[in-house]
């Protein structure tokens, strides 16, 4: 059972792409045939997937006339934000017709306590399994890591009942608890894996020194481990913002996150369906994780395939 | 590995064990006994609410005579067995591509990796307005004069699931290539320089020696291939609702439907457990190959 636990982050812990620089022949001329193949392949998959983002972007700022006539690829004649302004704070869903900015904030609210709650919880707990084992406590944390594996449908009854019980079923703070338990995995392998990694005469020296538990982790564990916070906060505000299924089963309408919202908006089938509106409504939802995305870089990368191992 | 002295009493590293009670509730209350309970109650007639009147295998039957649930399963594995070939092999092709010391490796590799920062619902969402019969692809090709060009996957109900995997490879290949270059970037170059020497081509090296040779790392990415295509909701959800009729459908949607909409719980419940069973069908295997067999350094 421990070496389950123990070996598991050779598979996915190793994936990292600073490992050393390129393999493979050395290119010759600059244009090869060869590079010519090569790069010309790259190119197209990169238009490829380049494609859909160009399309968001010009029809979100083109008018329903020029929709309805012109074709998606081409840039827009005359440009206009209208949409945006409309997918912002006017689009309806149901009766309400306050836009996107409802969603906006209900995930902001929901995104930032989760993720703090999540890594505390995930970053205390894994500090205690590297440092501080007691008998038992790789059981626990073998049946969370092939938790992790459970389809999420097979337990989003049990925990509707569970929050009912407790009176907070619809609110948004359940729906915290739910992002911190569903984030637990994979955050307590990875503080787990990092404190693990750290030198052991660190925890010694500060054991002789009388330090305790949480004066080790205060101050030794969490100044020295920043890196590996900001990975697990890249990580938790991406998959957060961009969940769906415990939006739509643990909140209501009133407290929807964006992703859920958006899909409202956009799938309605009442009214003239507004592409323009659809398509700035979507990159707005889009928006949150792309800039983390091209912000972050390669801790991105070490965070999705950290991450991976959620599915 | 221990670092620590192991304690006998209950009260030595009382606060440890304080740290670890979110773990333990989650791992037995969530887990374990939310999986158990979900079990249990898929042998009852629970409709709108969960009641332990037991049916036998009821729910089960019913299920597997539910047209809708066997267009999911259908699905699904069509689906899968497509997600699983084509991002293994567009995810290699393309960290291969990217592992041959070219120039802007970094951005390449940023645009192939960006759509996976996106959720499902913005990748379905954007999807649609794409194959939109008649302002997307198809509309754009016909404009050009080829007037009986056809491309609408999602109003066909006979191609709608391949419509979703485009969507669904479109977003999620990136990471499969990330996974596949870490593997890459792993291996020793004097397996390069070997091969050379003894002329093998570029190709066959890659065939009959790398690819063995990253076995962790193709089983890595399996194994999350798999998990993600179980989970498939939300991106159907976006891109289709299931449509048109029933023919894109899938388990996941299935049981949220009957759980929350149709208020026949213990069909959600029946079709819940085969999903999780689904689930141990892979994972079994896989913990068997990793971990049962020989020891991995």
């Amino acid at each position: 059972m421990a070496d389950l636990a123990v070996s598991l982050p050779a598979g996915t812990g190793s994936i990292g792409l600073e490992a050393s620089g390129p393999r493979g022949p050395k290119p010759r001329h600059v244009f090869s045939r060869r590079n010519i193949f090569l790069y010309g392949t790259l190119i197209v998959v990169a238009l490829y997937y380049l494609l859909p983002l160009y399309v968001m972007v010009v029809t979100s700022l083109k008018g329903m006339p020029e929709i309805r006539l012109g074709n998606i690829f081409s840039p827009p004649l005359e440009i206009t934000f209208e949409p945006w302004v409309k997918a912002w704070s006017s689009a309806c869903t149901g009766l309400n017709c306050d836009g996107l900015s409802r969603g906006f904030w209900n995930s902001v609210r929901i995104t930032v306590p989760s993720v703090i709650l999540s890594i505390a919880i995930a970053s205390v707990n894994g500090y205690a399994l590297a440092n501080w084992r007691f008998k038992g406590a790789d059981t626990f944390f073998v049946i969370l890591i092939v938790g992790a594996f459970i389809p999420y449908q097979v337990m989003i009854y049990p925990i509707v009942i569970i929050l009912r019980e407790i009176g907070l079923y619809g609110s948004l703070s359940g729906l915290v608890i739910v992002h911190s338990i569903f984030g637990m995995p994979i955050l307590t392998l990875l503080f787990r894996n990092y404190f693990t990694s750290m030198p052991e005469e660190l925890f010694r020296a500060a054991r002789v020194d009388g330090a305790g538990f949480w004066g080790i982790y205060f101050r030794i564990m969490l100044p020295m481990s920043l890196p590996i916070f900001v990975v697990a906060i890249i990580l938790q505000v991406t998959g957060i913002w961009n969940d769906f299924l415990f939006g739509v089963v643990y909140t209501r309408p009133d407290t929807y996150p964006m992703t859920v919202q958006l899909n409202n908006i956009v799938n309605s089938v009442q009214g003239v369906k507004e592409y323009n509106v659809n398509m700035a409504a979507t990159i707005l939802t889009g928006l949150v994780p792309l800039v983390v995305y091209f912000v972050s870089g390669k801790l991105f990368v070490r965070g999705i395939a950290a991450g991976a191992v959620k599915g | 590995m221990s670092k620590s002295e192991r304690p006998n009493q209950l009260f030595r590293n009382l606060n440890a064990k304080v740290a670890s009670i979110p773990m333990v509730l989650t791992a037995l209350v969530i887990f374990v006994g939310g999986s158990a309970w979900t079990v249990l109650y898929s042998f009852t007639n629970s409709k709108l609410l969960p009641r332990l009147n037991f049916v036998g295998l009821d729910q089960y039957y019913r299920l597997w005579s539910t047209p809708r649930w066997l267009v999911s399963i259908e699905n699904l594995l069509v689906y899968g067995v497509l997600s699983l070939v084509f991002s293994l092999v567009i995810g290699f092709i393309l960290a291969a591509l990217l592992d041959q010391k070219i120039r802007f490796e970094d951005t390449f590799r940023t645009i192939f990796l960006y759509p996976f920062a996106l959720s499902f619902i913005v990748t379905g969402l954007v999807w649609q307005w794409l194959l939109n019969p008649e302002f997307g692809i198809q509309g754009v090709v016909r404009g050009l004069g080829w007037e009986s060009f056809s491309f609408d996957p999602l109003y066909n109900s006979d191609i709608v699931i391949y419509g979703i995997l485009i969507a669904a490879l479109w977003q999620g290949t990136g990471l499969i290539m990330c996974l596949m270059l870490a593997g890459l970037r792993g291996i020793d170059e004097d397996i390069w320089k070997a091969a050379r020497v003894d002329g093998i081509p570029t190709l066959k090296t890659y065939l009959f020696i790398i690819i063995p040779m990253m076995r962790p790392v193709f089983i890595t990415a399996l194994v999350i291939i798999a998990a993600g295509i179980v989970k498939v909701y939300d991106l159907v959800v976006a891109q289709t609702s299931g449509g048109p009729g029933i023919a894109s459908e899938v388990p996941a949607k299935y049981v949220y439907d009957y759980m929350f909409f149709a208020q026949n719980l213990g069909q959600g419940f029946a079709a819940s457990t085969m999903m999780l069973l689904s689930v141990v069908v892979v994972i079994v295997p896989w913990a068997y190959l990793e971990f049962g067999g020989k020891k991995r350094g």
